[in-house]
């Protein structure tokens, strides 16, 4: 038995609780704080996410200032217009998640379910056209591993390129590291995003989401657009380092 | 203290952001993209990181911002969000302290 | 005061009885374990699991005592000890020492601290218990595929080129069980930000809740950067990715930067729940508010925050430019202020208090000397004239095993018995429970004390052999250590004994205050019959000893 030490709430909050919205999980007192409570936990997830790829992005800071001309190089054997209309795609597709996720605030099942499609088919594009690049890598010898040729920055075919030293040559495998390292975690985070969407619309189909309770569609929003954050730093820092040349 | 631990935020609408922004947003991401990618193939020395950077930065604070509702939340988040950048620069500058003072390496 | 004065006060043991419903008879069955939400069904959970990793690392620790009684490498082949040193650490780092506070008393407790009924997210608290057991299987496995042996630091490009052991499956489990950790901060976080009952401000909050809050935000900022550099260790093996090799263009330092980014923050999430423990347990047995409440509740987020910034100790001799080991050394000296606030405040509570020496005190009281042993042995290696002639031996082992194990493990011990009561019902044996904690001072002290003079003296860390002339030293600590593990398995003998034959408890036996002594041994699943409303400060034994007054001593 408590000790009458603790001073309880009226009685009556526990008779009102039970007029609560069947989406209340007991150990919240209210909607309010079980939605605060979950996009609070979502945001600190993403710090997670944060610190994960900060570990890459520091080494790529250190090698790109000790190998800069390995570094020109190889980023010049990146299709810049790929990945130009990558970002443009990612960018859509966070206007569609956002899209999406007001759709649910207004409950318009339809909206909901036609932008989540949108955004799925905007993130497989976005594979899609990763899996072309990457297929190119691998045809030019460009995957760290046993099959890397250095021959391309040797002896470069493009009459315009600088021709490097063999010793800066080979530091281009720490460039092309550094590439798949991030842009594959990135492209792992996009298949799990869109794994869950697909469960999302199933979901959706069958009437979640758009009955007052959307803080799964709000949440998933969250990764979804952090996940296009990484790529606008991805963008610039591996596809645009001294093009002019 | 309110009620229920919660502070200001029961009675905080839940401010619902419309098309309208998100359009807004959206043409600012694509143009500002466009301008990175224009600018990369302008020589203009070390800038070129800098600004790239930059553009990236605005870019990434619009997401933050406006997509992810930011600028419409609690200082609870505000403040998560703050220290989650602040760790970062933590991470990049103290160990960056370390390779640009030193005496070998190619820096 | 006589030598018996205690300020148990137990229930009539011919009347008592357990109350009728409580959260381990609520539901039964194997199945109802396994698919909790109950916060205190998971915290169980845990501490069965991280017992059995104890074992496991206590079995390795036991055989490097053994390796290390002759100075050759008569036991052991030297690559087989290297393996033996190397699971001692991971398993003890962690398989027990990152989870032990945080999830069993943490995750048993802090809900019912400040009011609330479970902690915010159920699933994902049961979700972390099953990351934690998978992260183990993974490092037993590779334990048993032959081993790693590495160290637990893995170092580049030893770990990336150079041996041929399980390398990938031990960074692998290690990667899980940190997601355990992940989960397990980020859902205090937000209970401890969200869910505390009317009335529960940030500064009547018990100091356990502080300690576990700055620990969390460890866990939730450090943890993650981990990961990455263990998946990149990973694809460097597999793939060939040379972000680390130096015949590549690589460099082998900069994992040492990312692994100790988090690591060294990791000493500070094992032992800010254990001084967050000792808290509790001295304001208790000194019948005294803690000295310094809004000090000690700083302090415990000061720790948190500066031990970001000084993770280059461990590096000093590894090639870092003179300039920034001259900064985290200045760095590592002002993150050790926060700490001794805590010990000079724990100091001040005792002084005047009333103090009795019940068994969760006797554990206290070695935290307090070995701690601080161990945090000045810490601020010696951290200037750098010290640690270029230390680091790298047994200065260093002891140094550790003092914070960690006569810090944090005795801290653990403490709040183990501190709060049996609360988890079981039942008292533990006080008698042999006060003999365990001296028993394992002792064997402490001789375990490891002979190590500081080892180091000092220059024997090496990690080698299987040694010159003659360290033998008597290492023959004494393994006679500590021999004497140390009856002192741990005391207590791995009576506690489960207590679960039978101990006395009956009640709501209240220490006389505590804090919400989880107002309720019932053991309490109900959702911990409170209504929601609580508090209006008195932490460690207010005024208010209490009003209470008592009116309180119907009713078990049952």
């Amino acid at each position: 038995m408590d000790s009458p030490a603790i001073a309880t709430v009226n009685g009556e909050m526990h008779a009102e609780a039970h007029a609560h919205p069947a989406h209340l999980r007991h150990h919240f007192e209210t909607v309010e704080q079980q939605r605060e409570a979950a996009s609070f936990g979502m945001w600190l997830f993403l710090l997670t996410e944060v610190m994960f790829f900060g570990g890459m992005f520091m080494a790529y800071l250190i090698y790109r200032n000790w190998y800069h001309a390995a570094f020109v190089a190889g980023c010049n054997t990146l299709n810049i217009w790929l990945g130009t209309i990558n970002t443009a795609v990612l960018i859509c597709s966070s206007l569609t998640m956002a899209m999406a996720v007001y759709s649910a605030e207004k409950r318009h099942k339809k909206s909901l379910i036609t932008y989540l499609i949108l955004t799925i088919v905007l993130g497989l594009a976005f594979l899609g056209i990763k899996s072309v690049e990457y297929a190119e890598k691998f045809e030019l010898h460009h995957v760290p591993g046993p099959n890397f040729s250095i021959e391309q920055f040797v002896h470069p075919t493009n009459p315009k390129a600088v021709a490097l030293a063999p010793d800066m040559a080979e530091k281009t495998q720490v460039y092309f590291s550094l590439y798949f390292a991030m842009t594959g975690m990135h492209a792992l985070h996009m298949i799990i995003g869109i794994s869950i969407l697909i469960i999302l619309v199933v979901r959706a189909f069958g009437g979640a989401y758009t009955d007052g309770h959307m803080t799964t569609i709000e949440n998933f929003g969250l990764y979804w657009h952090f996940v296009d954050i990484v790529w606008i730093f991805l963008f610039p820092l591996l596809y645009l380092i001294s093009r002019y040349r | 203290m309110s009620q229920h631990g919660a502070t200001d935020l029961e009675h905080q609408e839940h401010h619902v952001v419309g098309p309208k922004v998100y359009l807004l947003i959206f043409f600012a991401l694509m143009i500002c993209t466009g301008l990175t990618t224009w600018v990369a193939f302008i020589d203009l020395g070390v800038l070129n990181p800098v600004i790239a950077l930059a553009i990236a930065c605005f870019k990434a604070s619009l997401v933050v911002l406006f997509f992810m509702h930011i600028h419409y939340s609690s200082k609870l988040l505000k403040l998560t969000v703050a220290s989650g950048l602040f760790m970062f620069l933590v991470l990049i500058t103290m160990t960056l302290s370390d390779y640009i003072s030193r005496a070998w390496g190619l820096w | 005061m006589s030598s018996s004065h205690t300020i148990v006060q137990l229930p009539d043991q011919s009347t008592a009885q357990l109350p009728r419903k409580h959260y381990l008879n609520q539901e039964l069955g194997l199945k109802s374990w396994l698919l909790t939400g109950d916060h205190k069904r998971i915290a169980m959970l845990y501490l069965f699991s991280i017992t059995f990793f104890f074992f496991i690392g206590g079995a390795f620790a036991s055989l490097i005592r053994l390796q290390l009684l002759t100075p050759g490498s008569d036991l052991l082949a030297p690559d087989t000890y290297n393996k033996v040193f190397s699971m001692h650490g991971i398993v003890m780092i962690f398989l027990f020492l990152v989870p032990s506070v945080p999830a069993t008393l943490g995750n048993f407790l802090i809900p019912i601290m400040i009011g609330a009924k479970d902690l915010a997210f159920p699933k994902i608290n049961l979700l972390s218990w099953y990351l934690f057991v998978a992260g183990g299987l993974f490092i037993l496995a590779a334990m048993i595929l032959g081993g790693v042996d590495t160290g637990w630091t893995f170092t580049t490009p030893l770990s990336t080129h150079y041996l041929n052991t399980h390398v990938v499956t031990a960074a692998l489990g290690i990667f899980i069980a940190g997601f355990a950790s992940i989960l397990t901060g980020l859902n205090f976080i937000v209970t401890i930000h969200r869910m505390r009952a009317p009335g529960m401000t940030w500064f009547r909050l018990p100091l356990f809740v502080w300690g576990h809050y700055a620990a969390s935000i460890l866990m939730v900022l450090g943890t993650p950067v981990l990961a990455i550099t263990l998946v990149l260790v990973a694809l460097e093996r597999t793939i060939g990715i040379g972000v680390f090799d130096p015949t590549k263009g690589g460099d082998p330092l900069l994992f040492q930067h990312l692994f100790w980014f988090y690591s060294h923050p990791a000493v500070y999430i094992m032992i800010l729940p254990g001084m967050a423990v000792i808290s509790e347990v001295i304001s208790t047995f000194s019948r005294k508010r803690i000295f310094g409440y809004t000090a000690v509740a700083f302090s415990s987020v000061a720790i948190a925050i500066f031990g970001f910034f000084v993770w280059e100790h461990h590096m000093f001799i590894m090639g870092v430019s003179n300039y920034s080991a001259l900064v985290f050394s200045l760095l590592t000296m002002l993150v050790a202020v926060p700490s001794a606030i805590k010990i000079f405040n724990w100091s001040a509570t005792l002084y005047k208090g009333s103090i009795t020496f019940e068994t969760p005190m006797l554990y206290a009281f070695g935290f307090l000397g070995l701690f601080t042993i161990g945090g000045l042995t810490g601020v010696f290696l951290g200037s750098m004239g010290m640690d270029v002639h230390l680091t790298e031996t047994y200065f260093i082992v002891a140094h550790f095993h003092f914070v960690m194990v006569g810090g944090m493990l005795m801290a653990y011990l403490a709040g183990m018995h501190f709060w049996w009561p609360k988890i079981t019902g039942r008292m533990y044996p006080e008698a042999i429970s006060k003999l365990a904690a001296v028993v394992t001072f002792i064997g402490f002290i001789f375990t490891f004390f002979p190590q500081f003079i080892l180091g000092y003296l220059g024997m090496p860390r990690r080698y299987a052999s040694y010159p003659p002339e360290f033998q008597v030293l290492n023959v004494l600590s393994t006679a500590g250590a021999s004497i140390l593990a009856v002192g741990y398995l005391l207590p791995m003998l009576y506690m489960p004994w207590s679960l039978k034959y101990g006395k009956i408890a009640g709501n209240n036996p220490w006389q505590a205050t804090g919400l989880e002594w107002q309720i019932a041994s053991p309490p109900l699943t959702e911990n409170f019959v209504e929601t609580p409303i508090v209006d008195h400060e932490a460690y207010d034994y005024e208010w209490l000893a009003n209470q008592t007054e009116h309180e119907v001593k009713t078990v049952g």
